[in-house]
């Protein structure tokens, strides 16, 4: 079978799949970090496959560098987070992190 | 096969295993690692796309500086004289099963989707194209996107100053 649209799709779907698991269980709230940035890139691969194989304009590929903008600022202010969260608690394991929790 | 269903195939098993790496690794400097390689597969995929301007991105800030600000996260958050490299787990069974279930369902609606055939062209350089773009159809998303670069970054070092009031 020839390599086509659907192959990147299932490709995305695996890499997101991947990174949900790391989002849903790892402890460290940095790999939990680790994880959305993997949803990110499955998210990507899939703006550009159909950028690719549906359009014949390149707004896909424009809406991929729009992604990967937001998310290197969304991830200075979650490492910044983090690092807030570290000097208080000396710990970054989130289910410790539990101030709020009634 | 064809020699570039031979170069997606290597570029995918690439991604995925280091992917997996990175999510069933209990090391956190493994995690890293396996991210690293994750971040090249998927340049790659990108190459394979034809979109070398967002290949060349993907290594610069992804490689270049996400993994690197991920790398000081890990190194300004952990107690290397003990056992804290290790990164626990929590609920691994429920969330592996809801993941399996996300995944068949993405899967069943890729594999049922008639998805129209369209002819292919060789790929062109789009750098130019994107370019043009940025200053015409895309200059108010390109100006909000800078600024907020600019509120996100002044906001990350206000919260991470070590007294932040």
């Amino acid at each position: 079978m020839q390599v086509g649209l659907t192959h990147f799709l299932v490709l995305g779907a695996m890499l997101f799949c991947l990174g949900l698991l790391a989002v849903i269980t790892k402890r460290n709230a940095v790999t939990v970090l680790m994880g959305a940035e993997l949803i990110i890139n499955a998210a990507n691969i899939n703006f550009i496959a159909f950028a690719r194989y549906l359009d014949k304009d390149i707004d896909g590929q424009m809406f991929g560098i729009f992604v990967i903008v937001v998310a290197a600022a969304g991830a200075a202010v979650a490492l910044a987070i983090v690092l807030n969260i570290y000097q208080r608690m000396r710990s970054v394991n989130l289910d410790e992190a539990d101030s709020l929790l009634g | 096969m064809s020699g570039f269903d031979v170069m997606f195939y290597l570029i995918a098993a690439l991604t995925l295993a280091s992917a997996a790496l990175m999510v069933f690794s209990k090391n956190i400097i493994y995690n890293a690692v396996g991210l690293l390689f994750a971040f090249f597969g998927v340049a790659g995929i990108y190459v394979m796309l034809g979109a070398d301007f967002i290949a060349a991105t993907q290594l610069l800030i992804y490689v270049g500086g996400i993994l690197v600000l991920l790398l000081f996260g890990v190194m300004l958050s952990q107690r290397f004289s003990g056992t804290e490299m290790r990164t626990g787990t929590l609920q691994v069974l429920p969330a592996t099963l809801v993941c399996a279930g996300v995944a068949a369902i993405l899967l069943r609606m890729i594999w049922q989707t008639p998805w129209p055939k369209a002819e292919l062209g060789a790929p062109a350089p789009t750098t130019k194209t994107i370019g043009t773009l940025f200053m015409t159809d895309y200059l108010i998303p390109f100006e909000i996107v800078s600024v907020l670069l600019l509120a996100a970054l002044v906001g990350a070092a206000f919260i991470g100053r070590r007294d932040a009031r």
